[in-house]
């Protein structure tokens, strides 16, 4: 695979980040917006969800003696600094470098979960995760099952960044969670901000299942918000309504979190629709209760996602709500997806699922 | 791996440029100054360590384990085990009443010398051909026939098809069929391991065609980068399948790899039960005192079909197969040995051979009759904890049994 320095890690986030006149630069096609702590959770911080996810790795690797962290550049403090500065808080034997091999890297984590270890595996570009397939699917998701519970991997903890970036394409832009949402025995999230990063991160940690953390690239630097400091878990599972509407329900994780968000507060504003805009936030196992609920309320819905179209989790959605709200509907389910190609590099803006194709989308919807 | 041939060619050549260690960091090497390219022939096979030879007669007195006679009866009585085994359950599948078997003919040296020289502890990964391993470990005939027939007593649920054998008490891990899958958690183990201040060494099998995968690739670095103490054992037997070790690899089998890794290696004669176990214990030594891994190759021959799925007469002749049963079995070059130290006799192996032979059908004819778990625990371990979603899978199908039940043989299943 081919390597990526701090360097160029850097300029492929922040090129996304300037939003300035410059011709050529690509500006951000979203907004982040941040959300707010839950009281409970005690005193906060304003923190980068790359930063946030870091905060998550340090309180798991103090708390965890057995637990571990590897991939590629991990020691020095990863492409995207995740790992900054703790190999020298807790050693080269916790956090350190593996040879350049995600097939290695993804087998070593399930054999060091099955013997006990606390284990976080980083895969560097969620393109690369591909080596790995057959360690992830055939081997880590099944462990428990075919043993008849003898063993099991599920102290193993997956995470790599994803999604588009604002000029990655094809290698450096995709969101492959539907290839491993079709793997019993998997489970698989996608954070929209540092508070989930954090807490998602602390959830799959501690879950007994190997979980897959794929975690939004932009967002590391572009998503800042009031961070709780301590402990805290996020459950997986278990969707979140941000916002309450009911003419519309959208649907969507990750960056286009943001993009809904948004759509939501223009639609609301010039042409009096009330949407509820919901983030799945895990992939597998979905919260098929709230999002039925909610489109059986409002009687509509948009999926929307970066993936390409065909077969993207939002095909299982849709067919689920299509066949459990069938009664309810007012309108077809619809997608507003990535498009079947390969991801584009000079394309990107009119490949992603940008505001104005959702807004087109809604109001085909509410004219249906 | 320069041959001492090569060295007297290249030394005279080496000229006064001074080494820079920052401009190569990573090398120890010598420059030259004549352009040669190493061909592989010019470099040593790597030898077969022996201690018996053919006849089980040892070749060096200081090469003799020194087995005492329980040890070595043991160790038979493990051998012959996993045989009859083998030939009892090969049998019913021929006869339609198992689905599924591989047998461990040739390869019974292999197998039990090498986990014989380990703890009982040490963490096992296998691959499907290691039956004598946890035989030894205490595996009883009537677990591997309630695996094979995956009924309610089958330690692995009846999830996977038969000789998918696994045991967290005998600290075996179960076997999955993907091959070579295994080594970089081997690794992955032993390193985790080592981290707990476990004196734990983990032994894991492979065969020389899936030392061809990536993944064996992947496993020798990292558990030569990251200081794992985890002894990698090749049994080169010859074939995968059908394919012979000639369009496996070109090289020099698969102990020759372990130095472009960093890793010690060692050759062993794999019919030979008490070099397996030599080499086993010196690799266990070392792996755990230096933190490092070990590769053994043990070359010996797979004197069976592949599977039952599988004739290997269409590939390879009767009289080869022939010839390495009479001239290099693993077994009777072992109890040459016993027989000559007195210490077994033709008249115990055929009673052991009758009574191994009558507790294998008892376990069959028992496990034959044992239900299947029950359908509803098709849904459990998936997770830890099933989803709703399989929660709901399961409603659904035990209401579609309610109305649609004689269909299926609803009676071979415990409820």
């Amino acid at each position: 695979m081919i390597g990526v320095t701090r360097k160029t890690a850097r300029a492929l986030l922040s090129r996304g980040v300037n939003a300035t006149a410059g011709s050529t630069r690509t500006h951000m096609h979203f907004k982040f917006q941040p959300d707010d702590a839950p009281a409970e959770l005690g005193a906060t911080e304003k923190t980068n969800m790359c930063n946030a996810i870091k905060s998550a790795i340090d309180i798991q690797l103090a708390r965890d003696e057995s637990t571990i962290i590897f991939g590629e550049d991990v020691k020095f403090g990863g492409v995207f600094r995740c790992t900054d500065g703790l190999m020298d808080k807790y050693g080269s034997d916790r956090v350190f470098n593996t040879p350049l091999c995600e097939q290695g890297i993804a087998g070593f984590g399930i054999g060091a979960a099955v013997a006990g270890a606390c284990t976080i595996a980083e895969i560097q570009f969620a393109d690369y995760i591909f080596p790995a397939f057959d360690q992830i699917v055939n081997e880590a998701a099944k462990y428990r099952y075919r043993s008849g519970n003898e063993f099991d991997c599920g102290k193993l903890t997956i995470r790599s960044p994803c999604s588009a970036v604002g000029h990655g394409a094809h290698y450096h832009s995709q969101s492959p969670e539907a290839y491993f949402a079709h793997t019993p025995g998997l489970k698989v999230c996608v954070p929209r901000s540092p508070i989930q990063a954090k807490g998602l991160l602390l959830s799959a940690f501690e879950d007994d299942n190997p979980c897959i953390v794929f975690e939004p690239k932009i967002l590391y630097r572009a998503a800042e918000e009031q961070v709780p400091v301590g402990h805290y878990k996020i459950p997986l599972g278990k969707a979140d309504i941000l916002r309450e509407g009911t003419d519309m329900t959208m649907l969507s994780w990750g960056t286009q979190v943001h993009v809904a968000r948004e759509v939501a507060g223009i639609v609301e504003e010039e042409l009096g629709i009330s949407i509820e805009v919901i983030d799945l936030v895990s992939i597998a196992p979905w919260d098929r209760e709230t999002v039925c609920n909610s489109v059986s309320k409002t009687g509509r819905c948009i999926i929307t996602h970066e993936a390409p179209i065909t077969c993207g989790f939002g095909a299982e959605l849709q067919a689920t709500i299509t066949s459990d709200c069938f009664f309810d509907l007012e309108a077809p389910p619809a997608r507003v997806c990535g498009l079947d190609t390969p991801f584009p590099h000079v394309h990107e803006p009119f490949y992603m699922p940008t505001k104005w194709k959702l807004i087109q989308a809604v109001k085909a919807t509410m004219d249906a | 791996m320069l041959t001492r041939g090569l060295r007297k060619v290249v030394r005279p050549l080496v000229t006064s440029v001074p080494r820079s260690d920052k401009f190569h960091p990573s090398t120890q090497s010598e420059f030259i100054n004549e352009l040669h390219m190493i061909d592989p022939m010019e470099i040593e096979r790597l030898p077969v360590y022996r201690v018996m030879d053919r006849s089980g007669k040892i070749l060096r007195e200081n090469q003799d384990p020194k087995f005492t006679k329980d040890q070595a009866i043991k160790m038979y009585k493990a051998m012959i085990k996993t045989n009859e085994f083998d030939r009892v359950m090969y049998d019913a599948q021929r006869q339609g009443r198992v689905s599924f078997y591989m047998t461990n003919y040739g390869e019974e040296a292999a197998q039990i010398g090498s986990i014989a020289a380990l703890n009982p502890d040490d963490l096992v990964y296998a691959q499907y051909r290691e039956a004598g391993v946890i035989f030894y470990r205490g595996f009883t005939y009537q677990q591997a026939c309630d695996q094979c027939y995956g009924n309610v007593d089958d330690k692995g649920s009846g999830r996977q098809m038969p000789v998918h054998y696994g045991s967290r008490e005998l600290d075996y891990v179960t076997i999955s069929s993907p091959l070579t899958t295994q080594l970089p958690q081997a690794a992955g183990s032993a390193f985790a391991l080592r981290r707990a201040g476990e004196k734990r060494v983990v032994m894991c099998y492979f065969g020389e065609g899936s030392a061809s995968e990536g993944d064996a690739h992947a496993a020798f670095n990292f558990a030569a980068t990251l200081n794992c103490p985890v002894i990698f054992f090749c049994r080169n037997n010859g074939f995968a399948i059908s394919t012979p070790v000639e369009d496996q690899y070109t090289g020099d089998g698969i102990a020759s790899r372990a130095p472009g890794y960093g890793m010690m290696t060692i050759r062993v004669d794999g019919n030979d039960l008490m070099a397996v176990f030599n080499a086993t214990v010196k690799a266990r030594e070392i792996a755990l005192s230096e933190n490092r891994p070990i590769l053994i190759e043990a070359i010996t021959y797979r004197q069976g079909h592949h599977s039952t799925s599988d004739d290997s007469s269409r590939y390879r002749s009767i009289d080869e197969v022939n010839m390495w049963q009479k001239t290099d079995h693993p077994i009777s070059r072992f109890r040459q040995y016993m027989m000559a130290q007195g210490w077994w006799s033709m008249e115990e192996d055929a009673a052991l051979q009758k009574s191994l032979k009558k507790d294998v059908l008892t376990a069959l004819v028992t496990a034959e009759k044992k239900k299947k778990p029950s359908i509803d625990s098709m849904f459990e371990d998936v997770y830890d904890v099933p989803t709703p979603e399989l929660e709901r899978q399961k409603a659904e199908l035990m209401e579609h049994l309610k109305q649609y039940g004689k269909h299926y043989n609803l009676d071979q299943y415990s409820q």
